[in-house]
């Protein structure tokens, strides 16, 4: 893909996302073709990443490692079930990911924990994601006597409407009560800490608002570096 | 500010729009605090000042235009202030005369320019803002902050988060906050002046008249002749004074026939007892004036006016005497306690947990059951602790709570039994200890709250505490209760806590902090399982998203911790934990928020070093925040830090002095440390000179505290200067910015420059001023500055080369090393015998002079145009200066509105005046018209400088006419008339120069028209 051709996709694409300008989503795009450059096509045409790529992805760039999180990631970044996640939905998706408000992000996180995407979090799925987070006890007969209990607990601080089960209004409500609870069931938003790089960042003179700017302008300055580099290395070979 | 004004001021009773504040000490001093407030409310809190009020706090003011300097519009007698709104409208506003102003950075200012007049200032404001926070945050904020002040602010915060959290929101809502934390401290501050006050009411008197008619008559054996009332009539408050008179605090009136003396006329009022011009009966107008000094009550007057009474009532049961005492303190106790309860109500939404400690029940003779006895060992132990914490207060206290541990002794067979016992209540089974229904349990309907114990004022109230402990177990009698449904719901918390990932953490965290912690159920769960020292650990590990949840839970926790040997430390686990969160402000606010200021206080107090580090280590770090050492200061802290100067651990003094060392910026710390013999421990700690951390904090100490020359004082009787001095060579720079602070301050008692450099400490300085440290270059210049107004200091700085090394530092591209530098050349200057050769030797140095002529900061421009001032009184110097055009420099300067820059200024343009043309070209440049502004400042220096400047310049033609136009001689006029003769003559000169070139146009007019 030439630079003319990503710059006006990013123009284009610029237009239909929040969060990120033209220049970044014209990162984000080169970023996207390197990823889809690695990935192994083995001879067919994809038009987006893989389910395998993905994850991976998810592990060394975003510190996300839990595997019942990142699947179910995958699973809310390919919003058109093709089991790929396009150009468009790669980059939609970071707009939350990274930049996302907190409406947005709660949005996000009930897609994730949804398993079954029937708009409720019902204590099934609860089991399911809360499941070995706790460290069995030997002389317990139920082992996941400990995990029920705890379900029991969130739902009595969680479930407003008594249904036995959180509605998004549920998990709307809890969380902006208590901004932890937004990632209740497991991490599925990066975890910043891995990727930003503070001192890094406080020598770049970028106006930066928050965290979640920092880790992306981190990741645009080490994918800009590696880009210019190859950019000018081609000029020079000319 | 809300509750303090609505409920504690004492407004005159006139109708509400015209209510005048009653000019009573309580108001006075309220009055001082809210000015103090707003005062430092813009350096305190400076995001906050900038926000704008809904309305204009509007008011009559004393101000005028001219007291109006910096930053300001001025046409005619209004004024507006250069900083608006987003809309464009000026944050102040003068009409004369209302002013209208709209954030408290603007009021802070304000506050500022009236100088004497800031008490009426506020009174005005409040006077005529009735509802002054209505008009700051808007209607709902303050109804909240006055009717729902029982919430806590808390509960607003969450509101506002639901309505979404604006950045207009966040700043309200600390304003809020901050306005709550000032009321509470002023009604603090008017506790403690009513507790000192008398105040009489109605009843009191009554008694202690009836008491005293009993005794009259009956010859030369009664106290009195006779005693009545000037009216029968009493009003239904029990008033018998006139309507009118009621409303001054008068009482009633007596009349008073001694045995030995004539009648006595007396006034009984709110305020005391004193003798009046003679009122016989109702309806007298004159006579109310007060004609003695006021007695607490009616006793003391009698004694002190009738030698007969005096004698008398010795003789007699002083039943009398102690009868009405004991009234009146009843009295005075009765208001404290309406206050006490006014605001806890309004500050306590839950029972503090100095309080839950002192719920707990004592131990029971009857029941010695396993279970009995574990408890009761807990109590033992806890009131040996508390008896160690409560130091402050009577030996008498301490002695009673040591008869208690001793009753326990004979339970408390050893420490192996005491574990055990613990062991095995904690292996038991659910179901066994619902089963064994053993007293002692205290349920939680037994938490005791007290109007004694506030938050506010824990070390106070610790008496308070003792008695009600001791009074416990006959106010109680035994409850057979079991443990309650909390204690094994946050067993099961814990038990996930230590077992759970980081999401179950936040789950668990989340439920922990829905129970009240406070409870003794509750705190009793989290002793049992060690909670405390999961948290803590949690606290360690890298949980940052959790770090906030856990300070919040922390400080609750920690104030039960000293209850047992194994819980102090526990305690001294999360004074450390605390600790090590203190290094990031994101903490240092959590921490303070969730009540830990005090906390650390308490435990401050402590006489364990292993505590005392990681609490004073805490503090020290916090200290880099104001409002800390605000706080610092106020809970009586720094009695606690200058004590553990003189501890023997090397960490805990340095921990103290760094401590020290950031508070003493504030005058009343400094003071303080004084007080509490601070300073000779501080001198002492500089022998330990191998220990550089220690040295660093304990000469940083007294640098700050020399800031006062009191404390200078202080110190040259400790030697403290030599030692100083010797300081000076081979040590980091750490201590050297310090030593060389300390002793530019010292440096400024004449006395002790002669002492600097008899110890031989100039060389060394002068070496100092090659460092490359910009901190210790701003220190050095102003020590060698401070040291070369002496002329054989001088001597010796010349001959070192000192004066080419300040010159050099002008280069330095630290603003404040140039000024600094600037201020010490003026010295120099000043002070050396060819100070204007060597100026011309240096290379380039008077282009760079001239050349910083451009800075942006006023104190570079200040210190450059003084320092410009200085050199220039060499000729020759003045010759190249303008060569290198710093006519048009400093004219272009003329526009400021700093005073300080004004006064420097025109002291260099008198100066340059003197060479050549230089009069005519700043006329050119224009620097005549706004200096004549400058006649309008209230600043005795800059009028000074400036009529100089102006009789300088008044030499040409040209300029006489700009200022005559300008309008300059009516305040030359007036300043003609001022003490000062230089300003005098200076102004002379000029209106002469004026009036001259007035007569030589009129002659040579008179001239070419007789021609």
């Amino acid at each position: 893909m030439n630079k003319r051709t990503t710059q006006t996709l990013a123009e284009n694409i610029s237009k239909q996302v929040e969060h990120f300008s033209k220049k970044e989503v014209e990162c984000l795009i080169r970023e996207f073709n390197v990823l889809m450059a690695e990935q192994n096509n083995s001879g067919r045409a994809v038009h987006g990443l893989d389910r395998g790529k993905f994850i991976s992805t998810l592990h060394s760039i975003f510190g996300l490692t839990d595997d019942r999180m990142t699947g179910r990631v995958f699973r809310t970044f390919d919003k058109d079930n093709d089991s790929v996640v396009s150009m468009k939905e790669w980059i939609d998706g970071l707009s939350v990911f990274l930049r996302g408000t907190l409406d947005e992000k709660i949005k996000y996180c009930f897609t994730v924990y949804d398993l079954n995407g029937d708009n409720a979090i019902s204590r099934e799925e609860m089991l399911h994601m809360l499941k070995g987070r706790l460290i069995r006890q030997p002389n317990e007969e139920d082992p996941d006597e400990g995990i029920k209990d705890l379900v029991e607990i969130i739902l009595k601080k969680m479930d407003y409407d008594h249904d036995g089960k959180l509605s998004f209004e549920d998990f709307e409500k809890a969380v902006k009560d208590e901004n932890l609870l937004l990632e209740a069931f497991g991490t599925c938003l990066p975890d910043f800490r891995v990727i930003c790089n503070e001192k890094l960042l406080s020598s770049l003179n970028f106006p930066i608002k928050n965290s979640q700017s920092y880790s992306l302008l981190f990741l645009f300055f080490q994918r800009i570096e590696m880009f210019e580099g190859r950019v000018f290395q081609e000029q020079m070979e000319q | 500010m809300g509750i303090s004004l609505t409920r504690a001021a004492q407004w005159t009773m006139v109708s509400s729009s015209t209510a005048k504040l009653v000019s009573t000490p309580m108001n006075e001093s309220l009055l001082k605090e809210i000015l103090h407030f707003v005062e430092h409310f813009r350096s305190q809190y400076p995001q906050e000042a900038e926000h704008v009020f809904e309305e204009p706090l509007q008011w009559s003011t004393t101000l005028v235009a001219s007291d109006f300097k910096t930053d300001y519009d001025i046409s005619d007698s209004d004024v507006q202030s250069h900083e608006r709104d987003s809309e464009g409208h000026p944050l102040l506003q003068l009409s004369p005369p209302t002013v209208y102003v709209r954030s408290f950075s603007q009021l802070s200012k304000l506050l500022h320019l009236a100088h004497d007049k800031k008490l009426a200032e506020v009174r005005a404001c409040l006077e005529e803002n009735r509802e002054p926070l209505v008009k700051i945050l808007g209607r709902s904020f303050a109804s909240d902050l006055v009717i729902e002040a029982h919430d806590d602010a808390v509960s607003v915060v969450d509101r506002t988060k639901e309505e979404g959290l604006s950045k207009d929101l966040e700043v309200k809502v600390k304003l809020f906050q901050l306005f709550q934390d000032m009321d509470k401290q002023i009604l603090d501050t008017l506790l403690k002046d009513i507790s000192e006050q008398v105040r009489l009411n109605p009843k009191a008197v009554k008694n202690e008249v009836e008491i005293l008619q009993v005794f009259c008559g009956g010859g030369d054996k009664g106290l009195l002749k006779s005693l009545r009332y000037t009216s029968d009539f009493e009003f239904s408050n029990g008033y018998r004074a006139p309507l009118w008179r009621q409303v001054q605090g008068d009482i009633c009136y007596l009349v008073i026939e001694p045995c030995d003396t004539e009648t006595l006329h007396i006034t009984c009022s709110t305020a005391g007892i004193f003798l009046n011009g003679g009122i016989k009966q109702e309806g007298e107008e004159n006579g109310y004036e007060q004609t003695s000094d006021t007695y607490e009550d009616l006793v003391t007057l009698l004694k002190s006016r009738s030698p007969h009474f005096a004698e008398k009532i010795n003789q007699q049961d002083s039943a009398v005497q102690e009868l009405s005492t004991k009234k009146e303190k009843t009295v005075n106790e009765q208001l404290q306690l309406e206050l006490h309860t006014t605001r806890r109500n309004i500050y306590e939404p839950r029972p503090s947990g100095i309080l839950s400690t002192c719920g707990k029940t004592e131990e029971n003779k009857g029941h010695k059951s396993s279970e009995e006895e574990k408890k009761s060992l807990r109590q033992g132990a806890k009131s040996k602790i508390k008896a160690e914490f409560s130091a402050s207060s009577s030996p008498g206290h301490m002695s009673s709570q040591k008869r208690k541990t001793e009753e326990n002794k004979t339970l408390k067979s050893s420490e192996d039994e005491h574990k055990n016992l613990r062991q095995r209540a904690k292996s038991k089974t659910k179901a066994e200890l619902s089963a064994s229904s053993s007293p002692g349990h205290v349920s939680s309907q037994k938490l005791k709250t007290s109007a004694g114990a506030l938050p506010g004022e824990p070390f106070s109230e610790s008496s308070t505490e003792s008695e009600e402990e001791e009074e416990q177990p006959y106010r109680h009698p035994e409850t057979n209760t079991d443990l309650p449904s909390e204690y094994w719901q946050i067993q099961k918390l814990v038990k996930y806590l230590k077992d759970g990932d980081q999401i179950v953490t936040v789950h668990t965290l989340c439920a922990m902090m829905d129970f009240n912690l406070m409870q003794e159920s509750c705190q009793m769960a989290i002793q049992d399982t060690g909670a405390l020292k999961v948290l803590l650990n949690l606290l360690d590990t890298d949980e940052h998203k959790c770090e906030v949840k856990l300070l919040d839970c922390l400080p609750n926790l920690a104030s039960l911790t000293p209850s047992q040997e194994e819980d102090i430390e526990v305690a001294c686990c999360g004074a450390l934990a605390l600790w090590s969160c203190s290094r990031s402000t994101k903490n240092k606010k959590a921490i303070r928020k969730a009540g830990g200021i005090p906390l650390l206080g308490r435990l401050l107090k402590s006489p364990l070093q292993k505590m005392l580090i990681p609490v004073v280590g805490t503090l020290q770090e916090c200290a880099s925040e104001e409002s800390y050492r605000t706080d610092i200061q106020t809970l009586g802290m720094i009695k606690d830090l200058v004590r553990n100067l003189s501890s023997d651990n090397d960490e805990l003094q340095m921990h103290c002095a760094s401590a020290i060392f950031k508070c003493a910026e504030d005058k009343q710390t400094r003071d303080l440390v004084r007080k509490y013999k601070g300073l000779q421990p501080l001198v002492s700690l500089l022998h330990k000179a191998d220990n550089k951390q220690l040295l660093a904090a304990a000469t940083g100490a007294i640098w700050k505290c020399s800031i006062s020359q009191e404390n200078v004082t202080k110190f040259q009787e400790y030697k403290a200067l030599e030692i100083l001095v010797s300081l000076l060579t081979d040590q980091p720079e750490e201590v050297l910015v310090n030593v060389v602070g300390a002793l530019g301050e010292f440096a400024q008692i004449p006395a002790n420059k002669a002492a600097i450099r008899e110890f031989g400490g100039i060389k060394p300085l002068v070496k100092l001023l090659t460092s490359p440290n910009q901190a210790l270059l701003v220190n050095v210049t102003k020590a060698v500055g401070a040291c070369a107004t002496n002329k054989d200091n001088m001597v010796i700085i010349d001959q070192l080369d000192g004066i080419r090394l300040v010159w050099s530092l002008l280069k330095n591209p630290s603003a404040d090393v140039q000024s600094s530098a600037a201020w010490a050349l003026c010295a120099c200057t000043e002070n050396a015998e060819d100070a204007g050769e060597t100026a011309r030797s240096l290379i380039g140095g008077f282009q760079l002079i001239v050349k910083l002529l451009s800075s942006t900061n006023n104190e570079v421009l200040a210190s450059i145009c003084a320092a410009i001032c200085k050199i220039a009184k060499d000729e020759e110097n003045l010759a190249i200066l303008t060569d290198f055009g710093v006519v048009p420099s400093l004219a272009k300067l003329t526009n400021t509105t700093d005073d300080r820059l004004r006064h420097h200024l025109a002291d260099a343009i008198a100066q340059c005046c003197m060479w050549g043309s230089n009069r005519a070209s700043f006329g050119e440049a224009g620097a005549v018209a706004p200096l004549v502004r400058y006649l309008k400042s209230k600043e005795g220096s800059v009028q000074r400088s400036t009529a100089m400047a102006l009789y300088q310049l008044s030499r040409n033609p040209n300029n006489c006419i700009t200022m005559h136009e300008k309008e300059v001689v009516q305040p030359l006029i007036h300043m003609m008339g001022s003490d000062d003769e230089e300003l005098q003559e200076a102004a002379a000169g000029c209106v002469r120069s004026i009036r001259l070139l007035y007569m030589a146009n009129r002659n040579a007019e008179l001239f070419t028209f007789r021609n």
